[in-house]
């Protein structure tokens, strides 16, 4: 955590630096969460010629990245974030709310919902699958070990517990949800606090039977250490993670930032915007980028939070607050 | 004040202690009593509830359990180590004596993340360990081993230059008189290591307490099982429950001042009963 405040800082002084030196040029700084380092290192540099070509203006962007609510965190903090793109929108929310850096009705701004793009949870499982995991049933079977984080730290292990709660309510009703998704986390030796550690729990290290993931983070896992070692599993039903991106109101406006930002924000719903997206294991929202891309990205059937838990607010309260459903499977 | 004042051949105590409590101020007081005064925005109600839940009790018990267990352990083993470096000579002992400053300059995070790559089950060590029935990593007997590596230098250190000053005079008198070797070394010598030994002690077990970086890889972060005050402290700051994060420090240093307190007494007692002896 030290480091990575201390990350934060170093990066925020340095733009300032860099805001204060260069004449002509503009910065920005994205607050952005864990697995989007490769997308946005991509996306910047595509965006920063997009802008210099349109408009003969250098537009230097600054990347900060960290687990969704640390970041949501240090943007409340005081860290000058041109543009949040989090995990959740319940991390924007809380910037809206506690600091009121942007109006609460931010997500309204941006089409869709404020996310260019989308993705959603799947498995990963060790080469040839000798456990035979095929649905969310079998991660709740004795002897098997899942790996995922902890959802009070991190927002990725958040989209995977509503996607068990949901398979085990249609599965096997309402009222056995709670039990369900209990004998999956009895199942569970080690929590880690992000996204990134349960990967490199499952894959540098060993442990478990399967890794509930981010479908982008699953796919980068047999990108990076071969598809002779791991193998993705498709649910019979996964969630639709929206991962919202929004501009900070208050922080372009004293900076001079908020045309270069919302063009950066609109860059992502463009064509390039969304290759960029698709290309890192990110679901496209444009109908033709998708079309195109439709092979790379197994067909699920996916529900939206907002249906299926009556949106972050409620899902958060019941689930994830102190004394909600999470903390009670570790009580019982 | 004039009375309390005490008339020193130094000059410059008035200035000194000026300085020294303002320092004390700007560097520890100020930014612990934000903590307390964040805490104030809670009932008493609200901050018992806070503090005593099953979750965080059992976390408690973890968190000063296993630092006492490491603080412990680096007491016996750090006074060996320090009796070896000061005591005999031998090729490479400069190394070695530099070995023991490793725990103090790597970054926690980078020890945890060593410490649990080696005693996972595909690990080093661990690939030994777990056949035998052991687990270490993401259990909190990991959790243990990575305090006591970064308590090692607090006892080494602490121990070694006293050890230093004890001449080996002292040890021929005692052989002369008729003590035998166990008799030198705890009639003799560790009377006078001891309250050396306390401090490092009290360092280690400190240290051991607010740490986070490298116990947070090997711990698996089990509720009820292994989860440390600290990780429930940034639990809490995550999800921006400012007010509970600090209501738990505040249990924690409160805890922490009073078992320093008490080992500070026990040092002063037994300095007083080594002096009247």
């Amino acid at each position: 955590m030290n480091t990575n405040k201390w990350l934060n800082i170093t990066i925020f002084t340095a733009s300032l630096m860099i805001g204060s030196h260069a004449t002509a040029g503009k910065t920005l700084l994205n607050v952005s969460y864990d697995p989007t380092r490769e997308l946005y290192s991509e996306f910047n540099a595509a965006f920063a010629e997009h802008w210099q070509a349109k408009n003969n203006e250098k537009v230097t962007i600054q990347q900060s990245h960290g687990g969704s609510g640390k970041q949501a965190r240090s943007v409340i903090d005081g860290l000058e974030a041109d543009v949040v793109t989090l995990a959740l929108a319940s991390d924007i929310n809380a910037i809206a709310e506690k600091a009121k850096l942007l109006p609460e009705d931010w997500q309204k701004r941006l089409a869709l919902n404020s996310t260019p793009y989308t993705s959603t949870i799947i498995f990963l499982v060790r080469k040839g699958n000798p456990k035979g995991i095929k649905d969310w049933g079998d991660l709740a079977r004795p002897g098997m070990a899942v790996i995922t984080p902890n959802p009070k730290t991190s927002g990725g292990a958040q989209w995977n517990f509503l996607a068990a709660w949901q398979f085990g309510k249609q599965r096997y009703g309402e009222d056995k949800a709670k039990d369900f998704v209990s004998n999956i986390y009895k199942n569970v030796p080690v929590l880690d606090s992000g996204a990134r550690g349960s990967t490199t729990t499952f894959v540098e290290r060993g442990v478990g039977d399967v890794l509930i993931s981010w479908e982008n983070e699953a796919f980068l896992a047999i990108k990076e250490y071969g598809a002779d070692k791991f193998e993705v599993v498709i649910p019979s039903l996964s969630i639709l993670a929206e991962p919202p991106v929004a501009i900070v109101d208050k922080v372009v406006d004293k900076k001079g930032t908020r045309q270069v930002a919302e063009a950066y924000l609109q860059y992502l719903y463009s064509e390039e915007g969304q290759e960029i997206a698709a290309k890192h294991f990110y679901r496209p929202t444009d109908a033709k980028v998708a079309e195109k891309h439709a092979s790379k990205f197994p067909k699920i059937e996916l529900f939206k939070i907002d249906d299926a838990f009556g949106g972050w607010k409620n899902a958060h309260k019941v689930h994830f607050a102190d004394g909600g459903t999470f903390d009670q499977i570790y009580l019982q | 004040m004039s009375t309390f004042k005490q008339h020193s051949i130094l000059p410059g105590f008035n200035l000194a202690l000026g300085f020294t409590l303002l320092y004390l101020s700007l560097i520890v007081l100020i930014p612990l009593s934000a903590a307390f005064i964040r805490t104030a925005e809670l009932t008493w109600l609200e901050f018992w509830t806070i503090v005593t839940t099953p979750r965080v009790m059992a976390s408690y018990r973890l968190t000063f359990g296993a630092s006492f267990a490491a603080a412990l352990v680096n007491a016996v083993f750090g006074l060996l180590v320090a009796w070896v470096l000061v005591r005999y000579h031998f090729p490479g002992k400069k190394l070695v004596d530099a070995l023991v400053d490793l725990p103090f300059a790597l970054p926690t995070a980078v020890a945890g993340i060593a410490l649990t790559a080696l005693y996972a089950g595909n690990g080093w060590i661990g690939q030994f360990l777990e056949p035998m029935g052991f687990k270490v990593a993401f259990t909190p007997l990991g959790i243990f081993v990575a305090l006591t590596f970064i308590g090692l230098p607090f006892v080494v250190r602490t121990v070694q230059p006293v050890l230093e000053d004890i001449e080996s005079e002292l040890e021929e008198a005692a052989a002369t008189l008729g003590a035998n070797r166990w008799q030198t070394f705890t009639r003799v010598i560790f009377p006078a290591l001891f309250p050396a030994l306390m401090t490092g002690f009290a360092l280690a077990f400190a240290r051991a307490i607010g740490e986070y970086g490298s116990v947070i890889f090997i711990a698996g972060n089990m509720p009820m099982i292994s989860e440390i005050t600290p990780l429930l402290i940034i639990t809490k700051l995550e999800q921006y429950d400012y007010a509970g994060a600090t209501a738990l420090s505040v249990v924690m240093l409160v805890i922490s001042f009073i078992l320093l307190l008490i080992i500070n007494l026990l040092q002063w007692w037994s300095r007083r009963r080594s002096i009247e002896s």
